[in-house]
């Protein structure tokens, strides 16, 4: 049984694309060539090369039969004729089978198993031309082959067999390439057995996690640990080095912020850490080479930071030139969206929103005011147009060297928070405030023109920042009734609604029934609807409660059946003793003891105390009496009894045993 | 040590004798050595061609008045066009590095996914920023578009980025303190240019007189690309003109955006503007170079 060994060799592919790309190409043999067995695939790869490695192929794939279901008897003996003619026998050589409308012809048809280097011609070339990128070329001439890069080589053996395809005019063989610059400069001759050392010996790493390990083994303990960076690196080289360079301390002064983007996202360096968890006057950067014997590397790499950082201290010196407060007419140039102006116009807007949000919730108002006046005028220095990751930041950096005060400088700094659900909220109220007005001001502006998301389409980030206010103020429990700030456009209220319902399931992990007899209920902020579905989570194991919303959705029932809707109160002259009597007396109670009641579980709590009252008088009582004076009474009766059940949550939203069966 | 003009002579030595024409920069302002026609309108259509030249870039926002020691106002670049690609275009790339002097061996080179976009060109292709040592010398592209239509060749542009190159290979701090020629440096040579044209295009360029010669250039190019549509005599049109006056659009649009003179309504719409003259143009090229169109007209 032969193994099989396929590398697609290329020109350098993106490293974020490669894992991808291997686990399709896996998918997607083990589909095409399971019947030969080879299900104990590795799949590997370098920026250079996809690789493909199989045990066991079987030689040929087992026979099969298919039944060809051929005509009906019945329909005369010149379509059985022509029947046995195509499948290459004569009528008597078939067998017939009975179905529901008769007897038919069938053929039995012997497929033969096909050979393996066959399958693998026919199939792989197809495989690999189709494989999906996120974003491919074409390099043959127009209408030719894409591929995320150009193919320029192929290595496909099977045993000691080269299995003979052409992809992009690029045929398969059994020689591959090395290292760029460390490896032979000629092709270089492989078999199965010696593809990863022949390849080793041209330094070219072809595990990623034996690549990572390298790595990881050059990293000290004082090393930022930075798993998505090491994760570039290990697809960035085929055999990486970890080199150790240093900066000169004076570049410390500037904020760490700034350090560490220009380390990570342009250079891609590791940054050290000093004992106290500041930063290191030190980095580490991982080459494509076998080491640094001339040292010339690192020198290399410490002037490009140098150069980096020395444009940061220019930016940062130049922009503090000009204040943010200076800068608040600038936004005037800066776009916000096509259709809605500038960012000016945004300022304006989100200070006013920001202002009245402070005054509901208790927050500084100057300190808001302030911050949100000035929170976007880093879009206009050249350290943001530099190091655009780091609006809002630079902001509040700026704030706060320029002696705005610590308060509205970390309002500045976070207001872009939370930008996904694993972010923290802004630290401060202040902070919270502004985050929240800057987001409800592009929702409500977008929504207002009809820029609304769809589907998966979604160009202004709308979710993210419906997320991001729902997040703040369960968090933060602010007291701001957020629907009423939406109430003139309803498509938002829904939106923001769904976004609710989504953090309530998904983050808080409460089940959706729960979630929607919260909803269904008058709540006002967040943090009262978070009580509710916690207090609605807290009593639905008890055992008075799912009975307790069994009834209450048969209440609705009658209520509606009945056509009441008026609120009329229960004459206890007409209460008949016992059950009927006894249910108001208990109603009575609870109304009360649920009023001095501190906080929705014990609320709560008290409510399902009725029910055995309620269980009885269902038991006995007939709603629908004769006399409609009485029965108008009861149904008085019911609807007191709905109105208290639905205070706290609409009980009859929760799906209950008896309902789901 | 080689001087900044020795390295220039070395890599053009290098592509001649790979059978590249050696041109001389266009000569109108551009922004980057893609916008000169012997790239922009040599990759279109079915011809083979091959060719490198310096062309000064001007990008007038990046000016810095000669303060910066890494950013210009007009910077250098060595632009080779390969169409089509050879199969060994990175190797022969990598050659190019050896030939003016860097040992390969004793250096760390990756090549970083970085694809190339030209919105006011309708110009696309996907490649890499070729880092050396950690510093960006290069940026490699295949073409896959330009001017809105999709390339028969797929040519490979590879523009080094001439200062930062020679100021790795001189080990200089400063782009200013490169020796351009014995006894001159590149301070000596281009400082006056930053300090003076940042000063023109950040404060005093007006702004007025900027708009009306956008607007003549445009009515211009535009006035050539509806004559064309009309005329028999295709081969003889001018063509290369009316991309000279794209071109001249397309400084003033960078010059107005670096002077603050465009406001937030405008700048997508201009951006558009001149993009349709540079699709326009592209358009009457193939047409004009694809044989029988008369016909089809």
């Amino acid at each position: 049984m032969p193994d099989f060994l396929l590398e697609i060799g290329t020109e350098e592919i993106p490293d974020w694309m490669i894992v991808p790309a291997l686990d399709e190409l896996h998918r997607r043999f083990a589909a095409t060539f399971g019947s030969f067995g080879g299900d104990a695939l590795r799949t590997d790869g370098t920026p250079r090369r996809l690789v493909l490695m199989a045990k066991d192929l079987a030689e040929q794939e087992p026979d099969t039969q298919v039944v060809v279901q051929g005509p009906y008897v019945s329909a005369g003996p010149k379509a059985a004729e022509g029947f046995a003619r195509k499948n290459g026998v004569s009528v008597d050589q078939m067998a017939t089978v009975n179905d529901a409308k008769g007897e038919r012809y069938i053929f039995h048809h012997h497929m033969k198993g096909r050979r393996a280097t066959e399958a693998l011609e026919q199939k792989l070339p197809e495989i690999m031309a189709s494989l999906p990128f996120p974003k491919s070329m074409y390099w043959t001439g127009r209408g030719g082959v894409r591929f995320v890069r150009p193919i320029r080589w192929l290595v496909a053996l099977l045993g000691d067999e080269m299995v003979p395809i052409e992809v992009a005019g690029v045929r398969a063989g059994n020689t591959t390439r090395g290292h760029r610059i460390l490896g032979s400069k000629k092709p270089v001759t492989v078999s199965i057995g010696s593809y990863e050392q022949v390849l080793r010996d041209n330094f070219v790493i072809v595990s990623a996690e034996e690549r990572r390990n390298r790595i990881v083994a050059g990293l000290s303990d004082a090393v930022h640990h930075d798993p998505e960076l090491l994760e570039t690196l290990t697809y960035l080289t085929e055999y990486p080095s970890v080199i150790h360079g240093s900066f000169e301390a004076s570049y410390l002064q500037l904020p760490r912020e700034i350090l560490s983007t220009v380390m990570r996202h342009h250079q891609r360096y590791f940054s050290v850490l000093q004992a106290d968890g500041s930063l290191a006057p030190e980095f580490v950067a991982v080459t494509n080479t076998d080491g640094d014997p001339a040292g010339l590397i690192r020198q290399g790499n410490e002037r490009v930071l140098r150069a980096r950082f020395n444009d940061a201290r220019f930016f940062w010196d130049s922009d503090n030139r000009r204040k943010l407060s200076a800068r608040v007419p600038d936004l005037a140039k800066v776009t916000f969206q096509a259709k809605l102006g500038t960012y000016k116009d945004k300022t304006e807007r989100l200070a006013a929103l920001a202002a009245s949000i402070a005054n509901t919730v208790g927050a500084d108002a100057n300190t808001v005011s302030l911050a949100a006046l000035l929170c976007k005028c880093d879009l206009t220095t050249d350290m943001v147009k530099e190091f655009t990751d780091l609006q809002g930041v630079v902001g509040g950096l700026y704030a706060q060297a320029q002696g705005e005060g610590e308060d509205v400088a970390d309002a500045i700094y976070d207001h872009y928070k939370p930008v996904s659900m694993e972010d923290s909220i802004p630290r401060t109220l202040e902070g919270q405030v502004v985050s929240i007005a800057d987001k409800l001001d592009t929702l409500r502006e977008c929504f207002r023109i009809g820029l609304i998301p769809t589907g998966s389409k979604d160009p202004f980030a709308l979710r993210r920042a419906a997320q991001g206010i729902v997040k703040i103020l369960f968090e933060a429990r602010l007291a701001l009734p957020l629907l009423p700030l939406v109430q003139d456009l309803p498509e938002l209220v829904s939106f923001l609604r769904e976004r609710i319902s989504f953090y309530l399931r998904d983050i808080r992990n409460y089940a959706y029934d729960e979630v929607n007899a919260a909803l269904a209920a008058p709540w006002q902020t967040l943090a009262d609807l978070a009580d509710r579905v916690d207090a609605l989570h807290y009593i639905r194991p008890t055992e008075d409660f799912e009975p307790l919303a069994a009834s209450s959705k048969r209440i609705k029932n009658i209520l509606s059946q009945a056509g009441f809707g008026s609120a009329a109160a229960v004459d206890e002259g007409l209460l008949q003793p016992g059950p009927e009597a006894d249910l108001y007396q208990a109603f009575v109670r609870v109304r009360d003891e649920a009023q001095a009641a501190y906080g929705y579980r014990e609320k709560l709590t008290v409510v399902a105390s009725l029910r055995p009252a309620v269980d009885r008088f269902f038991d006995t009582i007939l709603v629908n009496d004769l006399n409609p004076a009485i029965r108008q009474n009861r149904l008085a009766l019911l609807s007191s009894l709905l109105t208290e059940f639905s205070t706290i949550a609409d009980f009859s939203e929760i799906v209950t045993e008896g309902a789901a069966s | 040590m080689d001087t900044f003009q020795d390295t220039i002579f070395k890599l053009k030595q290098y592509w001649a004798s790979r059978g590249a024409i050696i041109q001389e920069p266009y000569d109108l302002e551009v922004g980057a050595g893609t916008m000169a026609p012997e790239t922009f309108l040599r990759v279109l259509g079915p011809k083979p061609y091959r060719v490198a030249y310096v062309q000064p870039s001007r990008r007038p926002a990046d000016g810095r008045y000669g303060e910066n020691p890494n950013r210009l106002y007009k910077h250098q670049q060595l632009q080779v066009i390969l169409k089509p690609t050879p199969d060994d275009v990175l190797e022969q790339y990598l050659g190019s590095l050896e030939a003016i002097g860097i040992d390969l061996r004793q250096h760390d080179i990756k090549f970083e996914e970085d694809n190339w976009e030209a919105p006011t060109l309708g110009a696309w292709g996907v490649g890499w920023q070729v880092m050396l040592d950690g510093l960006e010398i290069t940026q490699f592209t295949y073409f896959q578009q330009c001017g809105g239509i999709d390339l028969d060749l797929v040519p490979a542009e590879i523009t080094y980025g001439l200062e930062r190159i020679i100021a790795f290979l001189q080990n200089v701090d400063s782009v200013y303190d490169i020796n351009w020629a014995p006894g001159f440096k590149y301070a000596d040579v281009r400082l006056a240019d930053e300090e003076q044209f940042s000063v023109y295009n950040f404060e005093l360029a007006d702004v007025s007189f900027l708009w009306r010669e956008f607007e003549l250039h445009e009515g211009e190019c535009q006035r050539l690309l509806q004559l064309f549509a009309k005329v028999d005599d295709r081969k003889r049109f001018p063509v290369l003109p009316a991309y000279d006056q794209a071109l001249k659009c397309s400084n003033l649009f960078n010059l107005l955006d670096a002077r603050g003179a465009i406001s937030v309504t405008e700048r997508v719409g201009v951006i558009a503007r001149v993009r349709k003259l540079a699709v326009g143009v592209a358009e009457a090229w193939v047409t004009q170079h694809t044989p029988d169109q008369k016909a089809v007209a």
